[in-house]
């Protein structure tokens, strides 16, 4: 058993870690701190931590604030209710250009018994049409740390989501983020896994289920939505033929719609998208979830055969 | 300079002011004349008495701030803008049009002087309490003003802002109201009434200021008596008429989001004591 990571407390940890080397960085939650994990660097440097209530519009407008101050602020609240302040995101921060950062927790259906309304399966293609916005989902606990020590260091409007369950680490200690890059994470030429979040150590095990039936499948972990590594899909598109996408997201408008909308115009393959099919979420606890919705190895594994089959014989 | 030739001096100020306006809009063929005409008279006591600013520095760090909330009343900041010497003239003729530094609404990243980006109603007040907040930390003592329309007090935000100004004891803020009373459909009470506005902002530990936001004297003394008080935001609620000093747009609803027709702004450029346009019919 791998070893699990919840990404929300690396998120937390991993500011506090911070909160001394950087001095310009605050911290703004609107009452879920205990959840995001924010909670911990307001312990650690309660001067520079601002809850803000309930108040998810003037949370991300408070944070323009301190932004065009010459702060550094990251904002948290879970990712359903960062769509509810999508103008205050489209209007202050993105068409200002802020270096606001945006953490967003419980992101996916894996927040579990909570259910639909607590469940946001649309974040990442709200995010991903804004102009100047990065998008990153990341895949285990080494990548957000990683992840949040890059943003640091990193200027312009950022959206990062991660979970409230566990997940496996699959990435080595030493794994180096780099933002706008795909990381292929396993070889093959049969086919391409491109995935995001928990689904990338789906993806890895679906590349072994596959492996013993004689398919080699290229997995690569795009923690990064946007900008997306147009060139690595390309050439995985190129070399392989046939691409699945793997996403803990609706398939419209998320990954698999990024990954789409580039190669019908760079390299058209035969492909397929993993995600939630145009539906919402329910109670249940996370893994009873994903696999309800049909997020696992196993049908990451029959899409990949599908499409190296539609290869051979196009419909 | 005494009181009464201080006061002379911003009126004169706030005619030629208005004249840019007008100018400006009808020469636009679109915007907002009414809620632009409102709000002269509080801008011009801040920027050409009140704020610590420096036109040739625009990002002076240590200046005063006046975030232009009610963005689509920019030309009258941008014509007070212009006055000020923060870009010339000249670039109120290109108001709304493609490639020119004054947008339709307030674009901070075109605009020097401009604070933030504005238009969509009710985000001002939110990112003033982040900048004041920010100022606390960094032991900065400038001040913040948010110009805000009355209809924007219907947006939620404003209120969620409001109380976080007061937890906060933000008395480096100070929000100007311009309470004229219309919105873009009609009048307010017809449309969704706000009152009693003063209670509201005061039951959420607001300074309540109230004054005639035409009458310099009353808003320079309530921009000091706002300055002078400690330990809560302060909001200037100020009474005024939509489209002020061109009476085709006097507390007119008809005329929220227009600009004025070649004879309205004939007539309006009379009444200002200005010289009509040189022949000049709109293209
Ligand atoms: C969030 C938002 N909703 C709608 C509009 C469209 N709009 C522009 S001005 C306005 C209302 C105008 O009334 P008021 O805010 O009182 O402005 P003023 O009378 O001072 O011009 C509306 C609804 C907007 N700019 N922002």
């Amino acid at each position: 058993m791998a070893e699990m990571l919840g990404t929300r407390d690396v998120y937390g940890d991993t500011l506090a870690e911070l909160g001394q080397a950087y001095p310009q960085i605050v911290v703004l939650d609107a009452d879920l701190s205990s959840s995001t994990k924010t909670g911990v660097f307001g312990k650690a440097f309660p001067d520079r931590f601002f809850n803000m209530g309930v108040c998810e519009q003037s949370l991300v407008d408070t944070a323009c604030g301190f932004a065009l101050a010459g702060k550094l602020p990251f904002v948290s609240t879970f990712a359903i209710f960062t769509m509810r302040a999508w103008e205050q995101i489209r209007q202050c921060v993105a068409i200002q250009n802020l270096n606001v950062k945006i953490v967003a927790s419980h992101g996916g259906v894996t927040v579990g018994e909570d259910g639909a309304s607590a469940q946001a399966i649309e974040d990442v293609a709200l995010m991903r049409v804004l102009p100047r916005m990065s998008v990153i989902v990341p895949a285990d606990g080494i990548e957000t740390r990683a992840v949040i020590r890059a943003l640091v260091e990193h200027v312009g409007p950022t959206y990062v989501r991660v979970a409230r369950a566990k997940f496996p680490v699959i990435l080595p200690k030493d794994y180096v983020f780099r933002l706008g890059r795909g990381v292929v994470l396993h070889e093959g030429g049969d086919a391409t896994v491109v995935a995001m979040g928990v689904m990338v150590s789906r993806a890895l095990e679906a590349a072994r289920l596959l492996k013993e039936e004689g398919l080699s499948v290229r997995v690569i972990n795009m923690s990064t939505v946007k900008p997306i590594d147009e060139e690595l899909l390309h050439r995985a598109a190129l070399e392989t033929g046939g691409v699945v996408t793997a996403e803990e997201h609706s398939v419209i408008g998320g990954l698999g719609g990024a990954v789409a909308e580039l190669l019908a115009e760079r390299c058209p393959v035969p492909m397929r998208r993993i995600g939630m099919q145009d539906r919402f979420g329910t109670s249940g606890d996370a893994e009873s979830l994903l696999a309800h919705f049909g997020l696992t190895a196993e049908a990451i594994a029959e899409a990949v055969r599908d499409v190296v089959k539609r290869k051979a014989h196009p419909r | 300079m005494s009181d009464a030739q201080e006061v002379a001096r911003l009126q004169e100020i706030a005619r030629q002011v208005r004249i840019d306006i007008l100018k400006m809009l009808h020469k636009a063929g679109s915007g907002h004349t009414g809620g632009s005409l409102s709000a002269v008279e509080l801008l011009v006591s801040l920027y050409f008495h009140k704020l610590r600013h420096r036109p040739a520095d625009p990002q002076w760090p240590d200046r005063d701030r006046l975030l232009f909330s009610k963005g689509h009343g920019a030309p009258a900041l941008y014509a007070v803008l212009a006055r000020c010497g923060y870009y010339p003239a000249e670039e109120m003729q290109r108001l709304r049009k493609l490639g020119g530094i004054l947008q339709g609404h307030p674009d901070r990243m075109l605009t020097p002087g401009v604070e933030i980006s504005a238009g969509s109603l009710g985000h001002g007040l939110a990112m003033a309490n982040g900048m004041a907040l920010a100022a606390r930390l960094d032991g900065k003592p400038y001040r913040f003003y948010v110009m805000m329309s009355d209809g924007e007090c219907q947006e939620g935000e404003v209120w969620e802002a409001a109380m976080a100004s007061a937890h906060y004891r933000l008395d480096s803020i100070c929000v100007l109201l311009d309470r004229n009373h219309i919105q873009n459909d009609d009048f307010m009470i017809k449309i969704r009434d706000i009152e009693p506005i003063r209670d509201k902002w005061a039951a959420f530990g607001w300074n309540v200021l109230s004054i005639d936001g035409h009458d310099f004297p009353q808003i320079l003394k309530a921009l000091d008596e706002a300055e002078a008080c400690r330990g809560r935001p302060s909001i200037i609620v100020a009474e005024t008429v939509k489209g002020k000093g061109a009476s085709p747009f006097e507390n007119s609803p008809k005329h929220h989001g227009v600009s004025p027709t070649d004879a309205e702004l004939e007539q309006a450029l009379k009444e200002l004591g200005a010289q009509p346009e040189g022949g000049g019919r709109r293209a």
